[in-house]
């Protein structure tokens, strides 16, 4: 493990990162262990935990309910709720990138000082609450809110749109929680797309939104195929949205994951939908890895790493 | 802002540049990412129990907030375990951060792959994935567990600051530092801290806002007694939303601003 | 005098990215006399540098030996070794003041905070930098920073100064002063330097004695003035100055040179016996005018007072500089021209290739 750089006098060794490398193995390693393991238990008694008893229950539940008398019947609700999840996150994906193409090329073109600043805004909502963020969604779109107020104020609508606790709600909480992690990656992509390819095809004849198509857009691919993933993945996986801006009418795979380990006690279960979860996540960046190393200028970075 | 349409642009480069529309959804989506914060802020203010619905200036609930016993509990509880949670994540980081440098290509990309796994893997599942290791191992929940979880997802936010300042030293420096006569140690305490002290202090800011406002894994880990203040928040935002979560959560979102504007103006400084 | 330093058959390969092998140092030897100034010189990647981290400690020789002043050293620490570096790129500590960046070795080495203010005030004065104490390295000049770096390092005494291409980052005016400068630190502290450049000018101008590397060996080593004028291989001739590097063969008593007249044995210099080639100096060239000469003149420049020919003799091209004044005699050389070219007696060396 160890490499023989030139001149490692100083330098520290290898072994400096060996208590953070056992630390994360332990507590973050471990756990997927234990969630994967959990999914082939079988149910405790009282809910709280799991019985050590091999069983691909869990597995079969996600497609068969039980009816009382044990019968087995294909139930395709929680295959709708993973739908959904799909759904919600491809749409939160979809419109985080038309928003995000267009301000981080702006900002790329921006004089280089004040560049850096305008990444600091599109950055500091990111580190706020992501509850409080959420919750700030309540009070927008509400009946009473500032929304419904001003339409009712010019007379546009009588009664107040209903808003919140929908699907469109919990959208819109997922755009506004992981904007940011579509924009930077784009950012960082556009910020090294050297201009001069543009004035060559401008100079060529091209007009604005050839060169954008043609020369832009294809320069940025790698920005804009991280920035999907690192929208994606979070935004299916989303707890506090759905919960807070959903009601109970648009539950997503986390509110289920939640709801197994807290009233409905069925913690196999929610370790099995933990895994599926897992697995979605391990193809979405598989597919990422392919695409990056066909466009190999993004390898080496660790994808999350374009973000700070 | 060029928001002119023309087919042949000429003229100053800076021109040539701009896209029409860009900039008008520019400032939309910046609207867009500060207008909630506002309304939050703005409506804590409101002397109405109903909060959305406007009756007059107070600032009542944020002198009913401040001296809430269970918030005051629930902020040291938060306070608690940010800090250690820091300082842990901080020591871990600064040993990844030497080691990853030293680390062939192999170990450096498993160390990748296990630090940034916190922050790829759904917040969800690494939540109720620490609750069942913490149950299976007896490991008892409250602030003790949040801290130890906390650590995990801080590490990488410590770490990048601290990566961005080592990576940015001439190696040279601490072949100057031996041949002057300093031997390992002396080179980490007299060279390497030094040089790395803004990227540390400002991954210690960072490591602690993400702490701070972390919601979901201290909501599964809690247990009895040991509640957060943004799981004492969540808990109010179900129970009855008065202008006093606005408070709360405005200064919660102060602090963290705050925090990383500091954190930003360090590394920006010192670079 | 004594040797200072003395490097026995150290030999260092590094391992390429590729997987692949570099020998950076082949069983080099080196003599260095005490209270001399000796110059490493070569191209970038034959060594030199490699050898110079050798002995300040900062590679590790795979085999051979370093003794300093008679004593091994090749396994010590870096930090324990009377040698200290002056870096290429300075490394001097951002984080602290000129002063705090002399002290630094003084402190490690456990000096009393009285001696140390005294030897660091002494470094600065020694580089004309007195007054400038107390700023950070990013407020000074380049040729600044390079005098902290050399204070810092003599601040220390060592038993053997070590220079990595110390002048390469300042421009050609400072570089010349700096020179100068080193020169008389050198003469003025009596410690042995050792440096290491790319530059042959810079070489013959301060070295009392140049080890010319080449693809990890020393192909020659001698006082700048010998080497010039007597290199031994093809490789010397033309790294130091210029040289027309031109093939030749032994027939009997006499060389033949495509294009020219054989040469007796008696009008040569160098090794007879390994010749294939021989070098000549421009400033050894002559050309007359003559219809039916070996070459043409193919480029004609003029530089200062110098006259810079190119002729082409049988498909080699050979260079000739001359005073401006040969024009007096009434011809001038032009692109076209035929002309007889020959060489001073005793100028032809024959080289190794």
């Amino acid at each position: 493990m160890i490499t023989k750089k030139r001149g490692a006098a100083g330098q520290g060794s290898w072994w400096a990162g060996a208590p953070g490398l056992f630390y994360l193995i332990a507590l973050v390693l471990a756990p997927l262990v234990v969630i994967v393991i959990y999914s082939f238990l079988s149910r405790a008694k009282l809910g709280v935990g799991v019985k050590w008893e091999f069983s691909i229950a869990p597995y079969v539940e996600l497609f068969y309910s039980e009816s009382l008398s044990g019968e087995r019947s294909f139930d395709p609700t929680y295959l709708q709720i993973f739908g959904n999840s799909f759904l919600y996150a491809l749409i939160t994906a979809g419109v985080c990138l038309l928003l995000s193409i267009p301000i981080a090329m702006w900002i790329a073109t921006r004089p280089a000082d004040r560049r850096t600043t305008l990444i600091f805004l599109v950055t500091i909502p990111f580190w706020t609450s992501l509850l409080i963020r959420t919750y700030a969604f309540i009070i927008i779109l509400n009946d009473n809110g500032p929304i419904n107020g001003f339409l009712g104020a010019i007379g546009a609508i009588s009664m107040p749109i209903p808003m919140l606790y929908t699907p469109f709600a919990t959208v819109v909480g997922l755009v506004y929680a992981f904007l940011p992690f579509m924009i930077l990656p784009i950012y960082a992509s556009a910020e090294r797309f050297d201009f001069r390819l543009a004035e060559a095809a401008y100079d060529l004849g091209a007009a604005k939104w050839t060169v954008l198509r043609r020369i832009v857009l294809p320069a940025i691919r790698p920005g804009i195929i991280a920035g999907l993933v690192l929208v994606f993945i979070p935004a299916l996986g989303s707890f506090l949205a759905p919960e807070l801006l959903g009601g109970g009418k648009t539950s997503m795979i986390a509110n289920v994951i939640a709801a197994q380990f807290g009233a409905s006690r069925n913690w196999p279960f929610g370790a099995a939908l933990s895994v599926m979860v897992l697995v979605i996540t391990l193809l979405v960046l598989l597919v990422f890895a392919v695409l990056a190393r066909r466009m190999s200028r993004t390898s080496g970075r660790s994808s999350w790493e374009v973000l700070l | 802002m060029n928001m002119t349409l023309r087919r042949r642009p000429r003229g100053t480069g800076e021109a040539l540049k701009d896209f029409p529309t860009f900039g008008l959804v520019s400032a939309a989506v910046f609207a867009f990412l500060y207008i909630p914060l506002l309304f939050v802020v703005a409506y804590s203010f409101n002397s109405n129990r109903v909060v959305t619905v406007w009756k007059g200036f107070s600032l009542e609930w944020y002198a009913d907030v401040l001296t809430n016993n269970d918030i005051q509990r629930a902020l040291m509880n938060s306070l608690k375990v940010a800090s250690v949670a820091t300082a842990l994540s901080v020591i871990l980081a600064l040993g990844l951060a030497i080691g990853l440098l030293r680390m062939a290509r192999s170990g450096s990309t498993f160390a990748w792959a296990l630090i940034g796994a916190p922050l790829i893997i759904p917040e969800i599942v690494f939540a109720i994935g620490t609750l069942a290791f913490f149950v299976q191992i007896q490991m008892p929940l409250g602030i003790g567990a949040i801290t130890l979880a906390h650590t995990a997802f801080c590490i990488p936010f410590a770490l990048l600051p601290i990566r961005a300042r080592l990576r940015s030293v001439d190696l040279s420096v601490y072949e100057a530092a031996a041949d002057l006569g300093a031997n390992e140690w002396r080179i980490f305490r007299r060279i390497t801290l030094p040089l790395l002290a803004p990227g540390i202090v400002a991954g210690a800011l960072l490591a602690f806002i993400i702490s701070l406002d972390d919601f979901i894994v201290s909501y599964f880990l809690a247990g009895p007694g040991g509640t957060t203040l943004p799981v004492y928040i969540f808990g109010m935002i179900r129970n009855a939303i008065t202008p006093g979560v606005n408070a709360l959560s405005s200064l919660l979102l102060l602090a963290s601003i705050l925090i990383v504007f500091i954190s930003y103006v360090i590394t920006r400084r010192k670079r | 005098m004594g040797a200072a330093l003395t490097v026995r058959g150290v030999t260092k390969s590094f391992a390429t990215p590729e997987g692949g092998e570099v020998h950076a140092l082949k069983d080099v030897d080196l003599d260095v006399e005490d209270g001399s100034f000796t110059v490493l010189l070569g191209p970038s990647g034959c060594g030199k540098t490699t050898l110079l981290r050798c002995v300040a400690g900062l590679e590790t020789p795979d085999s051979g030996e370093i003794m300093l002043h008679g004593e091994r050293i090749d396994q010590v620490p870096v930090w324990k070794r009377r040698v200290n570096t002056v870096f290429q790129s300075y490394a001097l500590f951002p984080h602290m003041t000129v002063e705090r960046n002399i002290a630094f070795g003084l402190e490690m080495d456990g000096i009393s905070r009285k001696d140390t203010i005294d030897k660091v005030n002494e470094a600065l004065q020694m580089v004309r930098l007195d007054g400038l104490g107390g700023r950070k390295p990013s407020q000074l000049s380049g040729g600044q920073q390079q005098r902290v770096a050399l204070a810092r390092a003599l601040a220390k005494q060592p038993e053997v100064l070590l220079l990595d291409e110390p002048l390469s980052a300042l421009d050609l005016k400072l570089r010349r002063g700096m020179q100068l400068e080193l020169k008389r630190l050198q003469r003025e502290t009596s410690i042995t330097f050792i440096l290491v450049t790319h530059d042959q000018e810079e070489a013959m101008a301060m070295g009392d004695q140049v080890a010319v590397f080449d693809s990890g060996e020393i192909v020659q080593i001698g006082a700048p003035r010998d080497v010039y004028l007597a290199p031994r291989t093809r490789f010397v001739a033309d790294f130091i100055g210029e040289a027309n590097v031109l093939p030749a063969q032994w027939s009997g008593d006499s060389i033949s040179i495509p294009g020219f007249d054989d040469l007796h044995r008696s009008l040569i210099v160098g090794s007879e016996s390994a010749g294939e080639f021989v070098a000549v100096r421009p400033e050894n060239v002559i050309i007359e005018q003559a219809e039916s000469g070996n070459g043409t003149v193919i480029e004609v420049l003029f530089v200062g007072g110098l006259l810079h020919v190119e002729v082409e003799v049988q498909g080699s091209t050979v260079s000739a500089r001359q005073s401006s004044m040969v024009a007096e005699s009434g011809w001038m050389p032009a692109i076209g021209d035929r002309v007889q070219v020959g060489f001073r007696a005793g100028s032809v060396r024959v080289v190794e290739a």
